[in-house]
């Protein structure tokens, strides 16, 4: 690459128009950005161990090329694929459990303190 | 239970214009593919549940009736917390795509850009005219939160936007656009070998064709054809015509020209002319303008047709269109709104294309399945990025005295 251009600077840019505010403090938007980003992070550490376990098993040695070339065939695929979802699954836990609540109206706990100190 | 599994990033064809995506920059995608699957299918169901809990009856107690307008859905649910923290969510899924797109294409953009330029020195695919100017409804906002749009660049004459459109279109998409993201066209391809077996274009218009991704299909589908893909966007045509004949590809050539301006096509010039979830990037005078011309280039008997999402109509409940309209607001698809509100056989009859002419069919991303699975669809719906569309189409009417003739 050419040594005048910050390829890493670049990449970044953000893209012409306003961005929405989805939340009152600003603070917060950020956030979401960076524990997302971090998410992402972590999903892609999670698969390269993957790979370094697979190729490790395979070949009793490691060779950074082979992490690079490693290309899933489709039963890997699938068992990497349902590990990301149950990855995502947990970092989702409270959004998930969240709708669940909305779906089950529940009363508050208080609710059901009176109700039993009586029952 | 894997059978509705995303395909790893690593089933994306290695065409020799694709760049180059280390380990971790695939994982990175694959991460994003599943992670757009959770938001429009598990937890997307979350926005409706918050709207008929909780936002709808605030809103009837505070205006005494229902909303009248799908904008009226979106200002309240934009006060909802559930609505927020997934539109957040969503748009962070996007600009991640973006950033980890860009890493991959500016890493390395000496070395694509110096493929592309002896792809599009040697095949003769490529025809860029520096006359043809950037229209606003693409310069007002980077479409699809793409630094850039799909015009601009890092320096001149270079390909970075096309080749990011390329490499990130299947986290975008969840993975289901097929090995080469070419499942919209490939699903025409599929249609007129279904239904119209005998019919064989001659010469072939796409229009708004970006890195050509849908119009190569077509060209490889009928290799007797000559087919003409047009984009105001050098940077994008310069990729995709360096991606097509990376891919062998030698019947197709791309045209920078305005969709609004084909005077250098006479009067029926193509028998086919196509637009692929392109009408939505327009503008309300550019759109009639731009079919208006179509028509014009159209030979008598010859087939136009648009692949879009469904357009909103009073039968599309006001919710679904909001959903539907999501991207619009937060997604940089200015037009998207207005666009899908219009009666497109509407628009259609007004630019020549009588009604009787007129069908719409549905059709969905044709793959591989042997290594993608089906795209999400009834129930788990990713309201308007589904590799589901309606095709709009007609057959131009040939006139009664030609048909007396012959």
């Amino acid at each position: 690459m050419s040594d005048d251009f910050d390829w890493i600077a670049a990449a970044g840019r953000r893209a012409k128009g306003k961005r929405p505010d989805y939340f009152d403090d600003p603070g917060l938007d950020r956030l979401y950005s960076m524990v997302l980003a971090m998410a992402a992070e972590l999903s892609a550490l999670r698969e390269r161990n993957d790979t370094v376990e697979r190729l490790l098993e395979a070949n009793g040695t490691l060779r950074r090329e082979d992490i690079e070339a490693f290309v899933p065939d489709r039963v890997v695929a699938d068992e990497r694929g349902l590990a990301t979802r149950a990855y995502v699954s947990r970092i989702m836990r409270g959004f998930q459990q969240e709708l669940e609540a909305m779906e089950a109206d529940d009363p508050p706990i208080q609710h059901w303190v009176d109700q039993l100190a009586q029952d | 239970m894997a059978s509705d599994l995303p395909p790893p990033y690593t089933a994306l064809t290695r065409h020799p214009m694709m760049p180059r995506a280390s380990h971790d920059e695939a994982a990175r995608f694959n991460f994003l593919t599943h992670f757009n699957r959770y938001l429009s299918g598990a937890i997307g169901a979350g926005n409706r549940l918050a709207y008929e809990k909780r936002v709808l009856p605030r809103f009837r107690a505070e205006h005494g009736r229902d909303p009248r307008h799908r904008y009226e859905i979106r200002d309240a649910m934009d006060r909802d917390p559930w609505h927020r923290a997934w539109s957040a969510m969503k748009r962070n899924s996007m600009e991640m795509r973006q950033h980890n797109g860009r890493q991959i294409v500016l890493r390395q953009l000496d070395e694509i850009d110096g493929m592309a330029a002896q792809y599009n020195a040697r095949s003769g695919l490529l025809e860029l005219d520096s006359a043809i100017e950037q229209p606003p409804y693409q310069t007002a906002v980077d479409i699809h939160c793409q630094p850039g749009g799909y015009h601009g660049g890092e320096r001149d004459g270079d390909v970075a936007v096309g080749a990011n459109y390329d490499v990130g279109l299947f986290a975008t998409t969840g993975g289901a656009l097929g090995g080469l993201n070419d499942g919209g066209g490939q699903a025409v391809v599929e249609w007129l070998r279904a239904e119209h077996p005998e019919w064989r274009p001659r010469r072939v218009l796409d229009i708004g064709c970006t890195v050509g991704h849908n119009a190569v299909p077509i060209a490889q589908a009928f290799p007797d054809a000559e087919v003409i893909a047009i984009d105001t966007a050098a940077a994008s045509l310069r990729y995709g015509a360096a991606r097509a004949a990376g891919l062998g590809v030698g019947n197709i050539r791309f045209v920078q020209a305005n969709g609004e301006d084909l005077s250098r096509w006479p009067d029926g010039h193509f028998d086919w002319v196509q637009t692929t979830m392109f009408l939505h990037e327009l503008s309300a005078t550019a759109m009639p303008r731009l079919l208006a011309e179509a028509n014009r280039v159209l030979a008598p008997g010859g087939l136009i047709l648009h692949l879009e999402q469904p357009q909103y109509s009073d039968e599309m409940p006001l919710f679904e269109q909001f959903m539907r309209d999501w991207d619009a607001f937060n997604n940089n698809e200015p037009f998207w709104s207005a666009m899908h509100a219009q009666d497109l056989k509407q628009v259609m009859k007004d630019a020549g294309f009588g009604r009787d002419c007129q069908f719409t069919i549905g059709v969905r991303a044709v793959v591989d399945p042997a290594i993608f699975p089906p795209s999400p669809d009834a129930g788990e719906e990713d309201f308007g990025r589904a590799a589901i569309w309606n095709a709009y189409g007609a057959w131009k009417a040939i006139p009664d005295a030609e048909v007396r003739a012959a």
